[in-house]
Parts: C-alpha cells; sequence; structure tokens
C-alpha cells in the first residue's frame, strides 16, 4: 500500500517521542550541560600541564628542561628556554629546569605525543577544556605558572597512570638512594684511615631529600 | 519580469524536451562552498538547462593545509595525528593505514592483540560513519533532523568507547608503529561488547524508519547510477564500487592485519545507484557487527607494541612502501620513501572519496539539480580528506 512505509516510519518517531518522556533515562541522549555533567573518562585528555611535586611549583617541577617535546611536537607549540642554574631533582641529581615554558593552546592539537616522549613523567594530559577566553593570543599562551600542576591533581584525574608513576618514580628513589648510601659508605670506609669522617666530603652530604621522597601519593 | 532595466534572461530552457532549440538559456548555478548541502567547503558549478544538469564542474581546495608537505617535514610519528584529521569521521582507519604502510617499509611486526585492537577499533569507525552517512544522505534529501540524529545517538556511544580508549573522541591518535599506544582499560572490552549487543535494536529502527518509505526510493532508486565497467575505470572504491556490483573489498583482498581468521560477507549492489549505496552501507555496518563479535570473542592478552619499536629517533632503512587498506570510504593508501633519515621522502595519499569523487559530473549529468545534492550525499566525501 502507497504510504505503508511513511506510516512505519512515523510510528518509529512516535516511538522515540512518547520514550523520551516514559523512559528519559535509555532514550534521552543529551544533558544539560552546564547544570549537569558527565563524568569524563580517564583516559580523556585535552591539553599538556606540567606536574610539580610537593607544595612549590618552582622547586618540585619535574621537567629538566631537556627540550625534547619541544622537538618533538608536531605543531611546534611548546617553547622552553633552559636554565643556567642547577637544581636538585626528586632523587637529588642536580638538574637543569626550564627558565621559561610556554604552550600556546590555540596551536596545540592535544595529540599527547609530548606525554608519550618525556622520560621525566613531567608532561601530562589535563582534562580542564572550559578554556574559552577573549583574549585571542595571549590568553591562550600559557606560561610555566599557569601550566604547572602538582601531582595530586594528575592523581585525580588520571588514578591508573599516576598510581603506576608514582610507584615507578618511588622505586627509582629507593635504588639512588641505596646508590647514595652505599657510595658514602665506601667514601667514609675509605676516608677513615686518613682523616675523620666529619671532614670527608661525601660522608657529610647525604642525598637530599627531595620534597616527594617518603609523601605518599595525595 | 518585464520592468524598465530588466537584465534579458530567460529561465527557458534551451532546449525542447523533442531537442529542438528554442529561445532559452544555460544558467550556471555555483552551489557551494557555504551551501549547506555540500558537505564541507565543496563548490560545484553546475550548468543547467532548464532543470536538468548539462555539466558539473567540482571545485575544491578550500580546507587544502599542505598535509603532505607538512608529513616530508616532519617525523615520521609526527605525521600520525595529523592522519587523524585526513577523514575526521575515521581517524583509527587512517591511523592505521599509515602505521600499516610504515610498518611495511620498516619491517616490524604487529602483536596479536594489538591486531585484534586494530580489528576492533576500525569496525567501530566503519559502523559509526556509515550510520552518519545514512544520516546524512537522508538530511540531504529532506528528512532534516531525524534520521541524522538519531544516527548521531548511536555514534555517540561509539565515540564514548573512542574517548575512554584513547582518549579523545575523534581526533584519536591511538596507533603506533607496531602495535597500539596503549592497552585497553579494565572494563572497555565489555562495554564495546555492550554497544554491540546494542547496535542491531538501532538498525533495526532505521531501517523501519527509512528503508520502506516511499519518499526514500522515488527519491533514490534510479538515481546517480554508475554501471560495473564505468566504477572500474572511475577508479571508485569502497561502498560505491560494491553497489555497482563488484566484489571488490580489500579486507577479503589483501586480508591485510588479521581480517583472515574472521566470517563475514561483502554485500554487493546491482544497479550502483543511490538506494543500493545507502542500503550496502546499512548491511555493511551488519558485517561489521558479526567481525566485531568474533574478534571480541576471540582477543588474547598479550603486548600491544612491538618490542623493537622506537618511539623517538625512528628511522627506517631507505626504501619505499605502498600500504591499503579498506576504510569506510574505499581504499585508502599511503605512499612513503624513505630516504633512511627520521622523516619521509615522499609522503603520499591515496584518498578514497577524492577518487571517488571524480565520476560526479558523470552521475548527475542529465539530472535535475535536486538530485545533485542527493547524489553528493551518497558519495560520503569528507573534504579533510579530499583537500588534505
Amino acid at each position: 500500500m502507497t504510504g505503508s512505509g511513511i506510516l512505519q516510519g512515523l510510528a518509529e518517531t512516535a516511538k522515540n517521542f512518547v520514550g523520551s518522556f516514559t523512559h528519559p533515562a535509555e532514550n534521552l541522549a543529551t544533558i544539560e550541560y552546564p547544570e549537569q555533567r558527565q563524568k569524563l573518562a580517564e583516559n580523556t585528555r585535552q591539553f599538556p600541564f606540567l606536574v610539580f611535586d610537593g607544595t612549590d611549583p618552582e622547586a618540585g617541577l619535574r621537567c629538566v628542561a631537556c627540550q625534547i617535546c619541544e622537538k618533538e611536537c608536531p605543531p611546534q607549540c611548546i617553547y622552553i628556554i633552559k636554565s643556567k642554574a642547577k637544581k636538585p631533582d626528586f632523587v637529588g641529581k642536580p638538574q637543569f629546569f626550564p627558565a621559561v615554558f610556554d604552550i600556546d593552546l590555540s596551536v596545540c592539537m592535544s595529540c599527547q605525543i609530548c606525554v608519550e616522549v618525556c622520560p621525566f613523567d613531567a608532561i601530562k594530559m589535563d582534562q580542564d577544556f572550559e578554556l574559552a577566553t577573549s583574549d585571542r593570543f595571549q590568553g591562550l599562551l600559557f606560561h610555566k605558572d599557569r601550566l604547572a600542576k602538582p601531582n595530586s591533581h594528575f592523581q585525580k584525574i588520571h588514578p591508573t597512570e599516576a598510581g603506576e608513576t608514582d610507584t615507578r618514580r618511588a622505586a627509582d628513589l629507593e635504588k639512588a638512594q641505596a646508590a647514595a648510601a652505599k657510595a658514602a659508605a665506601a667514601a667514609a670506609a675509605s676516608a677513615k684511615p686518613v682523616a675523620t669522617p666529619a671532614n670527608s666530603p661525601e660522608a657529610k652530604n647525604p642525598p637530599p631529600a627531595s620534597p616527594a621522597a617518603g609523601t605518599p601519593p595525595m | 519580469m518585464s520592468y524598465p532595466g530588466a537584465p534579458a534572461i530567460s529561465f527557458q530552457p534551451r532546449y525542447a524536451p523533442d531537442g529542438t532549440e528554442q529561445d532559452g538559456e544555460l544558467l550556471e548555478v555555483s552551489l557551494g562552498p557555504q551551501h549547506p548541502s555540500t558537505h564541507g567547503v565543496f563548490r560545484m558549478d553546475a550548468t543547467l538547462d532548464g532543470e536538468k544538469v548539462v555539466r558539473l564542474k567540482p571545485v575544491f581546495g578550500y580546507l587544502h593545509r599542505n598535509h603532505e608537505k607538512i608529513a616530508e617535514g616532519a617525523s615520521y610519528l609526527a605525521a600520525m595525528p595529523y592522519t587523524d584529521r585526513l577523514d575526521y569521521f575515521c581517524s583509527l582507519t587512517s591511523n592505521w593505514a599509515y602505521a600499516l604502510t610504515v610498518e611495511k617499509l620498516a619491517g616490524l611486526a604487529v602483536p596479536e592483540r594489538a591486531e585484534y585492537l586494530r580489528v576492533i577499533t576500525a569496525e567501530l569507525t566503519r559502523i559509526q560513519n556509515h550510520a552518519c552517512v545514512c544520516g546524512f544522505l537522508l538530511q540531504d534529501m529532506g528528512a532534516l533532523g531525524t534520521p541524522l540524529m538519531y544516527a548521531f545517538r548511536e555514534r555517540e556511544r561509539v565515540l564514548d568507547l573512542f574517548e575512554s580508549l584513547t582518549g579523545a573522541r575523534m581526533m584519536c591518535n591511538y596507533l603506533r608503529f607496531g602495535g597500539c599506544r596503549c592497552d585497553a582499560p579494565a572494563g572497555w572490552l565489555d562495554a564495546v561488547r555492550g554497544v554491540v549487543a546494542e547496535f542491531p535494536r538501532f538498525l533495526d529502527e532505521f531501517e523501519a524508519l527509512l528503508s520502506n518509505n516511499e519518499i526514500l526510493l522515488a527519491r533514490t532508486q534510479g538515481i546517480g547510477a554508475v554501471s560495473a565497467a564505468q566504477a572500474i575505470n572511475g577508479g571508485l572504491t569502497g561502498p560505491l564500487l560494491r553497489a555497482a556490483g563488484i566484489n571488490y573489498d580489500l579486507r577479503k583482498v589483501d586480508r591485510y592485519g588479521i581480517y583472515d581468521r574472521f566470517e563475514f560477507r561483502i554485500p554487493l549492489g546491482e544497479h550502483g545507484d543511490v538506494f543500493d549505496r545507502y542500503m550496502i552501507r546499512v548491511l555493511e555496518i551488519r558485517e561489521s557487527l558479526k567481525i566485531l563479535e568474533q574478534a571480541l570473542k576471540t582477543i588474547p592478552d598479550g603486548p600491544i607494541i612491538d618490542p623493537k619499536a622506537k618511539l623517538r629517533g625512528f628511522r627506517p632503512k631507505a626504501g619505499e612502501a605502498y600500504g591499503r587498506l579498506e576504510s569506510p570510504k574505499g581504499e585508502l593508501g599511503f605512499y612513503l620513501i624513505s630516504d633512511g633519515g627520521p622523516n619521509p621522502y615522499r609522503y603520499r595519499i591515496r584518498p578514497p572519496s577524492f577518487i571517488n569523487l571524480t565520476l560526479l559530473e558523470d552521475m548527475c549529468l542529465g539530472r535535475p539539480l535536486a538530485d545533485v545534492v542527493v547524489i553528493l550525499g551518497s558519495i560520503d566525501i569528507v573534504m579533510g580528506e579530499v583537500d588534505r
């Protein structure tokens, strides 16, 4: 019968229309966004941020300004200037730090390659997407102070990945401490016959405790 | 139009139905690039005789962004996120085509679990692409909103899966040379099983909504038909070629990846018209669901990336490779020449929707202007891929 196909289709739309009132959970695909919010998937990524340990974004910044991410970034949106001085990293080894670390979010395409190539677990993907600004250029050019976020934030948004990272870093720290202790002991043993241990520079300088050392993940 | 100073334009056809020339003119109509029916920034210069198309010139390049040259200047890895932006509906198949080519070039093997993850993501991509194409096609026919929104509702579910696996809904950047970037998170495979089990319900609904609709049949049957010989000469691939009755699907022909392990059929059309293309896509979704069910049943545990594969400092030895696969739109090929350096010497893409577009004029000649929009919708173009 001519028109039966159209009627069949109309029945389908009517079913969906009525269903959206009677069974909204199954039939409504949308939510009222600013008031209601969807829980983001753990892997969701938006833009990169820099992780720091402890509470001080300057002292605890994991980035050592190796500039690998700057080289590998496909749209070249990262800009780094290496520091002249060095600061101890989490195992106490003196490392450079970024004097300037900028990411131009208007250029960034959220590909996550900087995160993958970073050997120091210093740069990770954030989930903040409400970054709209009326300042077209400076508003989206994020400097180091705005990019640095604590490890607790990383723990909150990517718990699985952050847990693995923290375990690995704790193991690294333990290894470094053991090595340092062994070196100190060896130095003390060899220094003993010559002079008092107090004068030996190695024995005097145990590895400086990093802000993260022993701190349980927040 | 008879007012003082009116331009001398006649809207009469130049040729009468019996072929005799009369006092009319050909009219050139520029459709697009802002025209809502043109699928992105695509322009058609149609020359009309009355309402019939006598000449049609596709004009593109508005979205050209130098993809190939950018990739030749970037490292092999850095080109991967750009491939997402080729066909932004099917980023995972574009990723796969590129990874397949580089693996061929560098001789990397892919672990079994990664192959399964690739098949699962590629088939999910095919499902959501075909669902959306059917929705867009119907929107072009005037079914504004409803079918497209139903298709998008289902696409949302698939995109949610992509988001929880890869981190992004559309620009996934998931595959790496020699495997995948990360393993499926806990519970992800079960979520896929849920979507795959739910999807046939949507297909039944979609078909009940439209497949018997008399208006749809009138607007699509016999429209834009391409013969088998014409399709082969034009280099068509994908659903368009199969709608013309040619049994050519790279999943069966090349058996790339692990497609030889799955049982599925290739739906074939007879007439090569718009209706066959629509129907083939609906049937292909059902076949993809079959592949997904089998893959989800047999996916093994194990590593997801070749341990030899290097992320940084990746330099394949000098040589060339062409890798291709069956993307939802047709044969997507990448051609790479390596000179042993960190970036490809030549990087070339064979985009399926660009080549499928070449027969647009032949499909449209002699048809009224209203059919042009429907025919264009049935080709399934994405300008990101056409213009690169």
